[in-house]
């Protein structure tokens, strides 16, 4: 009767994914776009796990440690290319970044 | 059967952490201060944990708290160490940008909560125990080694992507 909704889970991850959107987009320092991004990830693979559990099967898990997996090579990458964007131009600022701009 | 008190707990246990989660996600991505917004990130990443926990899959939450709370925030902080935390605070961002993401976000919120409210009005999760480590490595290696494989790829090239970019000359 009181057993956990899956809706819990999903309505919790659909608003961490909102404030990672909203992260990714507000906010101008490269270094803290890359984490709204983590938390975004963090929602989806709450999702995945969530669903897993309510399928009452491992798939969920084994496609969230591939996000984790993913994520993680996303970070090492994305920092690297702050750092270098940093290097050239003395600032992280993402909006002066606008070499490709036309 | 689980007991109606360990239910309640769990349900308590549940609102606990979620609040906990928005309101450091939102501090995250609020907050001024480019390490308090990591330290606030570590406290999203263990309630994500904790709620997978809540889920039974201990192997996820014990992945979770090894790869993000160990090595992803402190890439994060050696990031911001080597960047000499060089904005200082993100308060000077355009008022108008700010009002533009904040909607976006609450308009997609409002959408998924709806579509979601209407597709899982009352299903419920029965978790009876903890999916063991054995069932998960089962599957990771027979049904998605091949995913497996590339993953292990796409980690060392990652690897030698980051080395490549960020290293001087």
């Amino acid at each position: 009767m009181l057993a956990l909704l899956i809706n819990q889970f999903l309505i919790l991850a659909a608003v961490l994914f909102c404030i990672g959107i909203y992260g990714v987009l507000a906010r101008r320092n490269g270094i803290l776009v890359l984490m709204s991004v983590e938390i975004i990830l963090n929602a989806v693979n709450i999702n995945l796990v969530a669903f897993g559990a309510f399928q009452e099967n491992v798939v969920g898990e084994v496609f969230a440690l591939f996000v984790i997996a993913v994520a993680a090579a996303e970070v090492g990458v994305g920092l690297a290319i702050v750092l270098l964007i940093y290097r050239n131009r003395r600032s992280i600022d993402l909006t002066e970044a606008d070499l490709l701009k036309g | 059967m689980i007991s109606a008190a360990l239910l309640v707990g769990q349900n308590v246990f549940f609102a606990v952490v979620a609040a906990v989660m928005i309101v450091a996600a939102v501090r995250c991505v609020t907050t001024g201060n480019v390490v308090h917004a990591a330290l606030w990130l570590v406290m999203v990443l263990a309630g994500a944990a904790a709620q997978f926990i809540l889920l039974g899959s201990e192997f996820v939450a014990v992945t979770q708290v090894l790869v993000y709370i160990g090595a992803v925030v402190v890439l994060f902080l050696f990031g911001v160490m080597l960047t000499r935390a060089s904005m200082g605070d993100d308060q000077t961002v355009v008022r108008e940008k700010r009002f533009m993401a904040a909607s976006v976000a609450v308009l997609l919120a409002t959408v998924l909560v709806a579509a979601l409210v209407d597709s899982y009005p009352d299903q419920r999760l029965q978790i009876k125990e903890p999916k063991s480590f054995a069932n998960v490595s089962d599957a990771i290696f027979s049904q998605y080694i091949v995913a497996f494989e590339a993953v292990s790829v796409l980690l060392l090239a990652a690897l030698i992507g980051a080395i490549v970019v960020a290293r001087k000359n």
